[in-house]
């Protein structure tokens, strides 16, 4: 029944995603917070190319700037300068209405601390992206429940989140951000709330979900879940200072 | 998007926290009902002077003997003679040509009597002897029996009219008509009963005895003075010019010149009344504008919550920004939290405002104006939009990367 299900989520990643164009394709960013001699620059000058079902980590310590990072390429920030094109789409120049409909339609988002609706059950909280991109009741059940499935929480969809660990509130959102079928799933220390076996259940779905085709993007500071990742980005003081290959499990 | 969703979003939002929602209800509902309530209390008391100026005669002027009272004319020097009013002033007032506006006219003697039959005794507060013209004057009514007539007047017989307050005080539930009542010793026919006036403030119109006035004057009192004349003009309009052509009728034959004070004064009970109707409307306002201003107070209690609301949920509504909610679909989802506070809160206070309103409100038996329901219900809900208009455009401005930041 996973097997299925997880067939099904990878055989519409592969209809959605043309081959030949990147995912994520950022050129010369710049984040600057302050003006004058005490502004800082938390991107300086960082450029980037994500093909379609890469697995990519980007590490570093705290102040690096990889929360920055990955605020901008979850269209949840506007970058100070430069260019930002998600799927095709140039997005550094939207506003944050358009932004918001990007992110509902382009970006699964994954949260260190969840982020679910609270007293609203599993299955509300997967429909609800769905909702706000306006896809009718019947269908978005059907491929919540799917999602639900995918991710190994079908008999917990009416649950709501204070009635889960924290391992299965993290696959509700895993399944939330899967629902929508986005171009990118973008998860910011996905595994910073969690012990280490729902850590290690849950980089396994990753694995699945990234086998099944899908762009998956991960910020951590744990060496353990980078190294899962097919791509590794390290980052330091604004700047991309490695990307390079995860000879472990690129063989 | 559908609105339908959001609406549904809306509703789980307030139950989540359901005494919050009451409170603030209460707070739009109590606003609603003061002013249904008080507008409707405005509304009697103003319909209740209404009705005590179509009882009294809206037509009719009282003149009285002496310069006191309501309406008297005061002048500088005082009066030489004080002539007391007499039936020659009384048929003074009823020449067409002097006095076109004036259409009939009573002399009226006060009886100081007691009326007694078997061991039943009433003294009535109104007890006049005077002439037919009095019932039209005063709009007095006979409601069985008949009217006293000018033959009867003539004549000097002892028949008498009773008010419905001498009727059961003397007889109960038994018909008075045809029988003979004692007053100051002297028997009477009672040929009529009057219709129930109900009361002016302290005095009860219908404790009455009305008898010719030629019998009142051969039996109980004597020949004096009048106590009164009353004048019926011949138009709600017309007591005006007929209180002046009164005061020129008088004034000559009682020999008052220039600024002589005079020594009748001329009550105008319409203009007593209408003063009053003005003041009643005045406290009407009064009243209508501090409901208003608890409906204002209702409002500024949704702003609060909806305030507070939008603080306590930043980071819900980072999420939702997060996973794509456009900001109108933010925005709408609070307007519509606010909206259903308001629409809700004052349909209640609608339900209680039409409740409140049976009963006697400090002597006042209110009557619903139906306008001020639909009035304040349609305030209520824009107040919802306008009152819940700023905290939601406040959640729906929020920037997600800060929302998702908000513990």
């Amino acid at each position: 029944m996973l097997q299925l299900a997880v067939a099904v989520v990878a055989a519409e990643a592969v209809d959605s995603v043309v081959d030949t164009q990147p995912v994520i394709e950022v050129q010369h960013a710049i984040k600057q917070y302050g003006v004058g001699e005490a502004s800082i620059f938390a991107l300086d000058d960082v450029s980037l190319t994500i093909a379609a079902g890469e697995y990519v980590a980007i590490m570093g310590p705290s102040g690096s700037g990889k929360s920055t990072l990955m605020n901008i390429l979850g269209a949840l920030d506007i970058m100070t300068s430069g260019k930002y094109f998600l799927d095709g789409i140039e997005i550094s120049s939207m506003d944050e209405n358009h932004l918001s409909i990007v992110r509902g339609r382009k970006i699964g988002f994954i949260f260190q601390s969840f982020n679910l609706i609270p007293r609203t059950s599993a299955l509300a909280n997967v429909e609800l992206p769905m909702a706000y991109q306006g896809v009718k009741g019947a269908e978005r059940r059907e491929r919540a429940m799917v999602a639900l499935e995918v991710v190994g929480l079908g008999d917990r969809v009416h649950h709501e989140p204070t009635e889960l660990s924290g391992g299965q509130q993290q696959r509700v959102a895993v399944a939330r951000a899967l629902a929508t079928r986005p171009a990118l799933l973008l998860a910011d220390e996905p595994t910073g709330a969690l012990d280490t076996k729902s850590t290690n259940d849950l980089l396994d779905l990753f694995d699945q979900i990234n086998a099944a085709g899908r762009t998956v993007i991960v910020i951590t500071h744990e060496h353990d879940v980078a190294q899962r990742a097919k791509r590794i980005i390290r980052m330091r003081d604004g700047k991309i200072v490695s990307d390079e290959l995860n000879k472990e499990r690129v063989a | 998007m559908s609105i339908l969703e959001i609406v549904r979003f809306a509703i789980r939002g307030l139950f989540i926290n359901r005494l919050r929602t009451a409170l603030t209800m209460l707070g739009i509902m109590i606003g609603v009902a003061s002013v249904i309530i008080l507008l409707a209390v405005g509304n009697g008391s103003s319909k209740a002077i209404q009705s005590s100026l179509d009882r009294l005669g809206t037509n009719s002027l009282q003149v009285n003997s002496g310069a006191r009272g309501f309406g008297g004319r005061r002048g500088g020097a005082s009066a030489t003679i004080r002539k007391p009013l007499t039936i020659l002033d009384a048929t003074a007032l009823m020449d067409p040509i002097q006095a076109p506006d004036i259409k009939q006219v009573a002399p009226i003697a006060n009886v100081n009597a007691a009326c007694v039959i078997g061991t039943n005794t009433i003294t009535p507060s109104t007890f006049v002897g005077t002439w037919p013209s009095y019932f039209e004057a005063s709009n007095t009514q006979v409601l069985k029996g008949s009217y006293f007539t000018n033959d009867d007047v003539t004549q000097g017989r002892n028949v008498a009219v009773i008010g419905n307050t001498v009727a059961t005080t003397l007889f109960g539930t038994d018909n008075p008509v045809g029988q003979t009542i004692r007053c100051g010793g002297i028997p009477f026919t009672i040929i009529g009963t009057t219709e129930v006036k109900g009361s002016t403030g302290f005095l009860d119109g219908d404790s009455l005895v009305v008898i010719p006035l030629t019998s009142a004057e051969n039996s109980i009192t004597g020949y004096q003075p009048l106590s009164s004349i009353l004048v019926e003009a011949k138009s709600p309009t017309a007591t005006t010019p007929a209180q002046t052509e009164i005061t020129n009728i008088l004034d000559a034959r009682h020999g008052i010149k220039g600024n002589a004070s005079a020594d009748f004064s001329i009550f105008n009970q319409a203009s007593l009344l209408t003063t009053s109707a003005t003041s009643s409307q005045t406290f009407t306002t009064l009243l209508g504008a501090v409901a208003a201003i608890s409906l204002l107070v209702g409002g500024i209690g949704i702003t609060n919550i909806m305030l507070v609301t939008v603080v306590e949920r930043t980071r819900e509504i980072g999420i939702r920004k997060a996973i794509g909610a456009p900001k109108g679909a933010i925005l709408s989802q609070f307007l519509i939290e606010a909206t259903i506070l308001s629409l809700f809160g004052g349909a209640f206070g609608v339900l209680l405002g039409i409740l409140g309103s049976h009963f006697t409100i400090s002597g006042t038996k209110p009557i619903l104006v139906p306008a001020s329901i639909f009035i304040a219900f349609g305030v209520s809900a824009l107040i919802g939009v306008f009152f819940g208009g700023y905290p939601a455009s406040r959640a729906a401005s929020l920037r997600p990367i800060e929302a998702l930041r908000h513990e």
